[in-house]
C-alpha cells in the first residue's frame, strides 16, 4: 500500500515533468535550442494565477487561462525581442541569450512579486480515499495525471493532423527546404513557443499546487529536470517527453522513499547518465547516422 | 635593440598574441598589488581579488574545454567544488604537520588539482562518447551529482588522522566520527566546510592564473594542441588522418577540470565557511558566460571577460535591487549585438561607406 502511495505521487510529480518536458521538447525540436528561460515562465505562469485568485477572486478555471494567455504572449514576445535575431548564430550563443532571458526574468519578478516564498494553495483539494481510506489519492493529483495525458495526447494530434502541426514537423526537419516550399518559419517557430509557453502556464499552476509554495527561483530546478527528462525520452520526440517525465518522477519518488532523501537528486541524475550511456539519443530519440 | 625588434617581428602572431597575454597579467598585478598592500584598496576591493583570481583560471580552463575542444560542459563548477574540498580537507588536516601556511597552500592546490583531475577522468570516459547537448546534460548532472554527495560528507580530523562518513540516509551527525580529544570537523554536511583558517593570498592567485596560462597556452600551441583544434573543426576528418579521438579529447578534458580543481582549492582556502551550494548549476553558468562573451578559444578574451563580468556587478552595487537585473540586460544586449545579422550587416555598411570614402 506504502508502494502504491508512493508510486501514485511518483507519477503525479512526473506529470508535471512530463508538461514541463513537453514545452521544451517542442522549441527543441523546431529551433534547436536550449530555452532556459522555460523554467522562469513556469513560475510567471505560478504567479499570475496565485494574483488572479487572490487579488482579483477569480474562479481557477479563469486564473488558469490568464496565466495561459500573459505566459503565451511572454513567450511570444522573448522569441521575438531576444531568439529571433539569433536564428542564424551558433547554438552557444543563443544558449547564453536564454540564460540571459532567465536571470532577467528571475530578478524582475523578485523585483515585481518580492523575494520571499509565498504559499500557494492547491487549485483544487480535497482526496479520494481508495480501499477505504488506505491509499488516499489527491484530487489534484488525478487531475495533473489527466491533464498530462489530454496535453500529451492533443499535441500528438496537432503535430500529426494540422497543417500548422505538418508546417511544425517539417521546420523542424529542414528549415530551408521548408521555406522553399512556403512555410512561413518564423511564424512556424512563434507558435511553437506560444504553444510551449502555455503548457508552461499549466505547468506552473500544477507544480505550485504540488509543492504549495512559490518564490521567484521556483522555476529553475523543475526546468532543469523536465530538460533531463526530456533528454531522457529522446529530445524532440513527443511520447518521449512524457515517458521520460514519468518515469523521471517515479523514480525520485521511488528514491526519496526507498534510499535517501538527500541524494534523490544525484540518483535522478545517475540514472539519466546511465540511460544516455547506453542509449546516447534517449529512450525514443530518433538514431541519425553520421554522413561524411 | 634593432635585435629585439628583429627578433620580435621574427615571431608568429600566436606567440605575439600570448606573449601579450602573459604581460597583461604581471602588469595587471604589478599594478594591483602593491595598492593592496598598502591598503589604498577598499576592503570590498581586497576582498574580490582572490576569487577574482579563482574565476580567471575557470573560465581559462572552460575555455580549453568549450573554446579549444569545442565540447559544450555545464558542470565545470562540480569540478572546482572537488579541487575546494578535498584542498580544504588537505590544509586543515596538515595544520599541525605543516607549520607554513604557503606550503600548505601549494599542497591543497596540487591535491585540489588532482582530486578533480580524477573526477575529469570518471567522468569524461564514458561521457566524452556523447555529442552537443548531450555532453551538456551529462556534465549538468554531474555537476550536480558532485553537489549532492558533498552535502552528504562528513569529514573529521584528529590524533589519530581522517574520519569521513558518507551521511546517505541523513540521520548520522558531527558525534559519529568519534573524534578523539584535540580533534575537529572539517566539511560538516550540509554545512559545508566551516571554521577553515584562510591561507589563500593575492600572490598565490596571480602565480595559479600564470601557471594556467603557461599550460594551456603551451598545449594550444602544440602538436596535441593542434590534435585538440583538429577534432573540434571536424572530427571525421580528424579521425581520417590517424587523430586518436578518445586521447586527445580526454587530454583537453582532463587538463581542464584538473585546472578548475586547483582554482577550486584557491577558492575554498579564502573563505572560512563554504557549504558545496555555492558550487552548483549557476555557478557553471556564470563561467560559461565569462568564456563566450570573452570569445571561444579566445583566451586573454576570457581573462578580460572574467575581470570585468565579475566586478560589474559590483560596481552596480549603487543600483542595489536592480543590478542583477541590468547584468541580465547587458548580458542579452551584448549576444545580440555580437551575433545577430542585421547587426553585423550595418557594422558592414558602416564600415564599407568608410571605405569608400577613403577610396574616392
Amino acid at each position: 500500500m506504502e508502494f502504491l502511495s508512493y508510486l501514485i505521487s511518483g507519477i503525479s510529480l512526473g506529470s508535471i515533468y512530463a508538461i514541463i518536458a513537453l514545452g521544451y521538447t517542442m522549441v527543441y525540436g523546431i529551433a534547436k535550442m536550449l530555452n532556459f528561460a522555460h523554467g522562469d515562465v513556469i513560475m510567471v505562469g505560478g504567479y499570475v494565477s496565485l494574483l488572479a485568485m487572490s487579488e482579483l477572486g477569480a474562479p481557477v478555471w479563469l486564473a488558469v487561462l490568464v496565466s495561459m494567455v500573459v505566459c503565451t504572449v511572454l513567450g511570444i514576445v522573448i522569441e521575438g525581442l531576444a531568439y529571433r535575431p539569433l536564428r542564424q548564430a551558433t547554438s552557444l550563443a543563443v544558449l547564453i541569450t536564454a540564460i540571459g532571458v532567465s536571470y532577467f526574468l528571475q530578478n524582475a519578478a523578485r523585483l515585481v512579486w518580492g523575494p520571499n516564498p509565498r504559499s500557494y494553495s492547491a487549485v483544487i483539494s480535497g482526496t479520494l480515499p481508495l480501499f477505504g481510506g488506505q491509499l488516499p489519492i489527491s484530487y489534484i493529483s488525478i487531475v495533473t495525471v489527466a491533464a498530462c495525458i489530454v496535453i500529451m495526447a492533443g499535441l500528438t494530434w496537432f503535430t500529426g493532423n494540422t497543417k500548422m502541426g505538418k508546417a511544425m514537423r517539417a521546420v523542424s526537419e529542414d528549415k530551408g527546404a521548408s521555406q522553399l516550399m512556403g512555410i512561413n518559419v518564423n511564424r512556424t517557430i512563434s507558435i511553437t513557443f506560444a504553444i510551449g509557453s502555455a503548457l508552461a502556464a499549466v505547468a506552473g499552476v500544477l507544480l505550485c499546487s504540488f509543492t504549495t509554495s512559490l518564490m521567484p527561483t521556483t522555476g529553475s530546478m523543475p526546468g532543469i529536470k523536465a530538460f533531463t527528462a526530456a533528454v531522457f525520452g529522446g529530445i524532440g520526440s513527443i511520447p518521449g517527453a512524457f515517458l521520460g517525465g514519468i518515469l523521471l518522477g517515479i523514480i525520485e519518488s521511488m528514491a526519496k522513499a526507498y534510499i535517501s532523501t538527500q541524494l534523490a537528486n544525484a540518483i535522478v541524475f545517475a540514472v539519466l547518465i546511465v540511460v544516455l550511456l547506453v542509449r546516447p539519443t534517449g529512450l525514443l530519440g530518433k538514431y541519425v547516422p553520421e554522413k561524411v | 635593440m634593432h635585435k629585439i625588434k628583429s627578433w620580435y617581428s621574427g615571431l608568429k602572431k600566436a606567440t605575439k598574441t600570448d606573449f601579450a597575454t602573459y604581460l597583461g597579467v604581471i602588469l595587471a598585478f604589478l599594478i594591483v598589488f602593491p595598492l593592496q598592500q598598502k591598503g589604498i584598496l577598499s576592503r570590498s576591493v581586497s576582498g574580490m581579488l582572490i576569487p577574482l583570481c579563482a574565476y580567471i583560471v575557470m573560465a581559462v580552463s572552460l575555455n580549453l574545454t568549450v573554446g579549444i575542444l569545442g565540447e559544450l560542459s555545464l558542470g565545470h563548477a562540480g569540478f572546482m567544488s572537488v579541487g575546494a574540498f578535498s584542498g580544504i580537507v588537505t590544509a586543515m588536516s596538515l595544520q599541525s604537520a605543516i607549520p607554513s601556511p604557503a606550503v600548505r597552500l601549494c599542497l591543497a592546490i596540487v591535491v585540489g588539482a588532482v582530486c578533480a583531475g580524477v573526477a575529469g577522468v570518471i567522468v569524461g570516459v564514458p561521457v566524452l562518447r556523447l555529442h552537443g547537448d548531450y555532453l551538456a546534460i551529462v556534465t549538468l548532472a554531474f555537476g550536480e551529482i558532485i553537489r549532492d554527495l558533498i552535502t552528504c560528507l562528513l569529514v573529521g580530523y584528529d590524533s589519530r588522522g581522517l574520519h569521513v562518513i558518507f551521511n546517505a540516509s541523513g540521520s548520522r551527525t558531527l558525534e559519529d566520527l568519534h573524534l578523539a580529544e584535540g580533534g575537529f570537523a572539517i566539511i560538516k554536511g550540509a554545512q559545508g566546510a566551516t571554521g577553515t583558517e584562510k591561507i589563500s593570498t593575492f600572490f598565490a592567485g596571480f602565480v595559479l592564473i600564470m601557471l594556467t596560462l603557461i599550460i594551456v597556452l603551451n598545449l594550444v600551441r602544440s602538436r596535441s594542441g593542434r590534435a585538440i583544434m583538429a577534432l573540434r573543426d571536424n572530427r571525421i576528418a580528424a579521425e581520417s588522418v590517424g587523430i586518436n579521438v578518445t586521447k586527445y579529447k580526454l587530454m583537453g578534458f582532463i587538463t581542464s577540470a584538473a585546472l578548475a580543481g586547483a582554482a577550486g582549492a584557491l577558492y575554498g582556502l579564502n573563505y572560512s565557511n563554504l557549504s558545496a551550494t555555492k558550487f552548483d548549476f549557476n555557478t557553471s553558468i556564470l563561467v560559461l558566460v565569462f568564456v563566450v562573451l570573452g570569445g571561444l578559444g579566445n583566451i586573454w578574451g576570457s581573462i578580460i571577460a572574467t575581470a570585468v563580468l565579475y566586478v560589474l556587478p559590483e560596481a552596480l552595487r549603487g543600483f542595489a535591487d536592480y543590478r542583477m537585473l541590468i547584468y541580465a540586460i547587458v548580458l542579452i544586449l551584448v549576444m545580440l549585438a555580437t551575433n545577430s545579422d542585421s547587426v553585423r550587416n550595418l557594422y558592414s555598411r558602416l564600415f564599407q561607406r568608410k571605405e569608400a570614402e577613403r577610396d574616392a
